[in-house]
This record gives structure tokens, sequence and C-alpha cells, in this order.
């Protein structure tokens, strides 16, 4: 990279320009009519990086006394006997094909409901290729650019690695490996092979900070002692940690966990462009880290909680005893599919409020229809999204999406919530922490001072819902249940919508 | 590039996307998430460099694995952004047949 010929300068600004297609890309998505071509700047970018990569970076083989200077580059070393070495070449391309096979059915196949975990799966690949890079330019310095050669009195000549590539290594391969462990007990808790509860080692908090100091230390020492230990023991403890962060906070608190790990492996990119003094990598990470980043407080703001009590994690996981006997007593009506079909068909506007159960049961595309024969009696649908409903930042758009719902149907919590006193139906289909107006009055209630959707204020409301025993994540007891204006519609939520639908016939 | 030259780029380009990303539609906030994911992976460019350099085994072969990884990231996010953000659709337009 010291070497400023016309091929590397040229490779610098096609990296620029690169850069600046991903600022494009999300650019685009600043409204869905636009954001097909800025998904479209994306795939260039990533063409334009991975293309001028290959070409500024030919394998080279020595033949005979040529040794293979760095970055591969045949001027470096000046000879001539070097050339093209095809075996790596083609599997440098087949690992590109694999890779391409994998990701495009997966992408192809993967149902609109387990888009969580695939984003978490997709984050955990983001955070080991990082670990891969970081490891690879440890054993091999010298292809990087990132060591001199030293040639000491004694012993073996050694790759030195400067010490401002060593700290950015460190930190490249331990923030790589928290977004790959983190990552994977996100996505094994988001796909139901690990329980949703939260799981609580005892002197968790002393425990992670002593490891997340241990890797602090580390890295420091390593500027002085290249040793292969202190790498191999950040990496170690990196995984070890991500492990350890993840694994207490429970399912609900998935939309920051998933959005601060998409974060993170925008961090571990930037780290890793920073030892490569790669402009592409760094502008992606830094937006991709500041994009997570932004999620996680949106996500923390709709919750009304801090980013550190949901890190420390634990949320939900202690029943709520006080006061759980007298609730069980307290009167509610009980409706039928019936009774719900002609309540929305004579009303004049019906506000729908989706929640994760929404997503569990599947029920979009019944709810749409339900939403499409209530427009033939002349009813005015809309939906009501809170950001935390579902496992990730906007969820539930993209299922109503899904089911066909037309965007310009869907709003969001500050648009629609004045609307709920003119509304004749609330209809609440596998959400309830979201509705809780606890949340505004009781200043006891571990969800005082989140923002709520006010389905209280409509006329009726119904709400969709498995059993009367079951509590919301939160283990609070949610007051709408008991309204004289609320019927409970005690059921699977898809089963209960397929009957209101055959009702409206 | 000197330090300084990349860090400057790393503190503009975290400016950028503060201002970029709050202007993205909450209701597109879950294909921001698969783009970013699939952007991220440009760290591919690391794993394609460890994979084509000589001089060690070890070093090209997790490389490699690293280009199949990222890889899966490019071709999946882009793909399955893409199909998320065609069904996003408006009111007006008829909307065609399912079912």
């Amino acid at each position: 990279m010291e070497h400023a010929t016309a091929g590397s300068s040229f490779a610098a600004l096609a990296y620029l320009v690169a850069g600046v297609c991903f600022i494009l890309a999300l650019r685009g998505l600043s409204s869905p009519t636009l954001s097909q071509r800025g998904n479209r700047f994306g795939m260039i970018g990533m063409t334009i990086a991975v293309v001028t990569t290959l070409v500024t970076h030919v394998p080279m083989q020595a033949v005979g006394l040529v040794l293979t200077g760095p970055s591969g580059v045949v001027s470096a070393t000046g000879p001539l006997f070097a050339r093209i070495d095809f075996v790596t070449v083609l599997e440098i391309l087949a690992a590109i094909g694999i890779g391409a096979v994998i990701g495009i059915t997966t992408a192809r196949r993967i149902a609109m409901t387990d888009m969580p975990q695939l984003v978490a799966a997709f984050h955990s690949l983001v955070g080991l290729a990082a670990v891969l890079v970081a490891c690879a330019a440890f054993l091999n310095p010298i292809a990087f650019g990132i060591a001199d050669m030293v040639i000491p009195m004694i012993g073996q000549p050694f790759a030195a690695i400067h010490g401002v590539s060593r700290i950015e290594m460190g930190l490249g391969v331990a923030i790589g490996a928290i977004t790959f462990s983190g990552s994977v007990i996100a996505f094994l808790k988001l796909n139901g092979n690990m329980g949703g509860k939260p799981i609580m080692l005892p002197g968790r908090h002393v425990i992670n900070l002593a490891v997340l100091a241990a890797i602090l230390l580390l890295i420091a020492y390593f500027t002085q002692d290249q040793s292969a230990w202190i790498f191999w023991t950040i990496t170690i403890l990196s995984f070890a940690i991500g492990f350890l962060l993840i694994i207490p906070i429970g399912g609900a608190d998935m939309p920051v966990v998933v959005s601060m790990l998409n974060s993170y492996s925008g961090w571990a990119a930037a780290a890793m462009g920073f030892t490569l003094h790669n402009s592409a990598m760094i502008i992606t990470g830094a937006l991709v880290g500041s994009s997570g980043a932004i999620l996680s407080y949106i996500m923390c703001r709709a919750m009304n909680r801090s980013f550190i009590s949901v890190i420390a994690g634990g949320f939900g996981a202690v029943a709520d005893t006080s006061g759980g006997g007298d609730k069980i007593d307290r009167p509610w009506k009980r409706g039928s599919a019936e009774d719900a079909a002609f309540l929305m068909s004579q009303a004049e506007q019906v506000v729908i409020v989706p929640g994760y159960g929404m997503a569990v049961a599947q029920a979009q595309h019944v709810l749409r229809e339900m939403a499409d024969k209530l427009k033939e009696h002349g009813v005015r649908v809309k939906y009501a999204i809170h950001p935390v409903a579902g496992r990730m930042p906007g969820h539930m758009n993209v299922l109503l999406a899904e089911a066909n719902v037309p965007y310009d149907e869907v709003f969001e919590l500050e648009d629609i919530n004045s609307e709920f006193a003119q509304t004749d139906v609330a209809f609440v289909i596998g959400a309830n922490d979201v509705t809780n107006p606890a949340a505004k009055t009781d200043k006891t209630s571990p969800i005082y001072g989140m923002p709520v959707l006010d389905v209280e204020k409509a006329k009726t409301v119904l709400f969709i819902k498995r059993s009367m025993g079951g509590v919301g994540y939160a283990g609070v007891d949610n007051d709408v249940f008991y309204m004289d204006n609320t019927m409970m519609l005690l059921a699977d939520a898809k089963k209960m919508v397929e009957d209101i639908v055959k009702s409206l016939d | 590039m000197d330090f300084v030259a990349i860090l400057s780029i790393f503190v503009m380009a975290c400016f950028v996307g503060y201002y970029v990303v709050w202007s993205v539609t909450p209701a597109l906030h879950t294909p921001l998430m698969a783009v970013t994911n699939a952007i991220s992976s440009v760290i591919i460019v690391g794993a394609l460099i460890a994979g084509a350099a000589a001089g060690s085994a070890s070093s090209k072969w997790l490389g490699l694995l690293g280009v199949v990884l990222a890889s899966i990231n490019i071709f999946g996010g882009f793909a399955v952004t893409s199909r998320m953000l065609a069904m996003y659709k408006k009111k007006d337009r008829p909307a065609p047949a399912k079912h």
C-alpha cells in the first residue's frame, strides 16, 4: 500500500466510489418507491469493491527464486519469474460461487415470519468473516501491508506488525467474535432452539466486566508483544463475552439485541477497514455501525428503557407476584367470531393493532382478507404499528407488506394514536404490552413511561388472546382486558380471524 | 493513507450515516437491517486479499473461508432485501391477484 503507483490510486478511488454507492443504498430507503433503486446501488458498490480487489490482488506464484512481494504485486519484487496462480484464482471464484448459491437459495426460501432469525444468522456470518480476516492478517501480515520484516541479530527473521495495526486487529477480532457468538445466541433464541426466557448466571455482571477488562488489557499489551497466545486469547475471550452478554436477554428485548449486533457487525468491518486502509470498508462500517446504533436507540426509546438496562438483561424473568391473585377474579367479557364480525361490519373505522402473536400464528394473510371484506362493507381500515411490535425493527411492516397490505394504510404510533378516540373498533391481534394503559398511569408498573397505543379510547376493543391466564412479556396484567367496552376473543389468532372472515360473508 | 486521513473518512462517514439512517422510514427498518448486513460484508475485500496472497497456507484458507461466508451474506442479503422491497405496494395501484 505504500507504493503510490497508478494502480493503487485507481484502487483507492474505486473503493471510494463503492463507499458512496453504499451511502446511496441507505438513502434509497427513505421511501418505498425509491428503495429498489437504492438496493441496486448497494449491489453496484459491492461489485466495484470486489472487482477492484480481484484486479489489484491477482494471486501470483513464485517461480525459481522470486519472492512474492506485498499484496502480491509483481512490480513490488521486480523480477520476471512470477506468474498468475490460476489454481488460487479458481479457488477464489469457487468460494464466491458457493456463497452465492447458499445465499440466494436461503433468501428465496425463507418465510417472512422467520426474517429476524435470518438477519441474526447473517450478522453471525459477518462477525465470523471479520474474525477470519483478522486471523489471516495476523498469520500473514506482510500480505496485508501492515508489517515490516525484521532481521534480528540472533534467530529467525520475522514480520513485525505496526503498532497501530495491532490495536486495529485486536479490536477487529474482538468485535467480530462478539458479533458472531452473540448473533448465534440471538438466532437460537429467535428460532426457538433455545428458550426465550432470560438465563441468569450468578454474578454475571462481575464476570462480564472482568472479561471485558481482560480483553481491553490484552489488546493494550498486544501492542508491546505480538505473541500468538495474546491474539488467540483475545479471540477466545471475545467469543465468550458475546455468548455471556446475550444469554440473559429475554425474547421481547430481541429488537434491541438484533439492532445492536447489526451495529457491531459494522464496527467490526470498520476496524478491519482501518487495518487495510480501505475506504470502502471504513465508510460501510461507519454507516452500518451508526445505523444499528440508531435502531437500538429507537427501540429502547419505544420501550422507555435505557440501553444499559436492556444489556444488563433479565427483564421479564421475575414473574409478577404482586397482586396477581385479585386480577384473575376481575370480570371480563368473552366474545365470539360472529360478535366480532357484526361489530366491525357496522363500524365506520377499524384500527388493527398487530403484534408478535400475529407473526407466530402466521395470521397476516387472513388478516388482510378480513380487511378486504370489511372494506366491502364500507369500513375504513387502518393498521397501527408500535415500534417494538415483533422481534425486530419493522417486523410487522414487512409481514403486512407480504400479505399485500398497501403501505399507506399502515401507520406509526405517533401518527395514529390521536385517532383511536374517533375509532369504532380497535382490533388487537397478538399484541399486549404495547396497548397497556398502565404505562401511562401506574408509576409502579415495570412498563411505566413506555409509549403505548391508546386502544382503550376506541368505542370497542376486540382483543385476540390465546387464554386469560398468560400475561404479556413484561409480566404485567393489562387493564384493557377488563374494561366494559372490551370483548376478549380467546382463540388462536389465525383460527379466530378465519372464523371472522366466514362470518363476514 | 496515513492514520489521520482514514480517521477523517471514518468520522465523516459516521455523520453521514447518522443523517441518512434517521431519514429512513420506520416501515423499512427490516429491509434496512438486511441491506446494512449485505453491505457490511464488504469485509470480503480483506478475505480476498488473504485468499490471494502467497506466503502462508493457513492464512490463505482462512481467507477463502471468509470469502464463502461473506459471499453468502452479500448474495443472500441483497436478494432478501430486494424480495422484501418488492412487497411494499401503494393503495392506488391494483394489487396483483393472490390466493
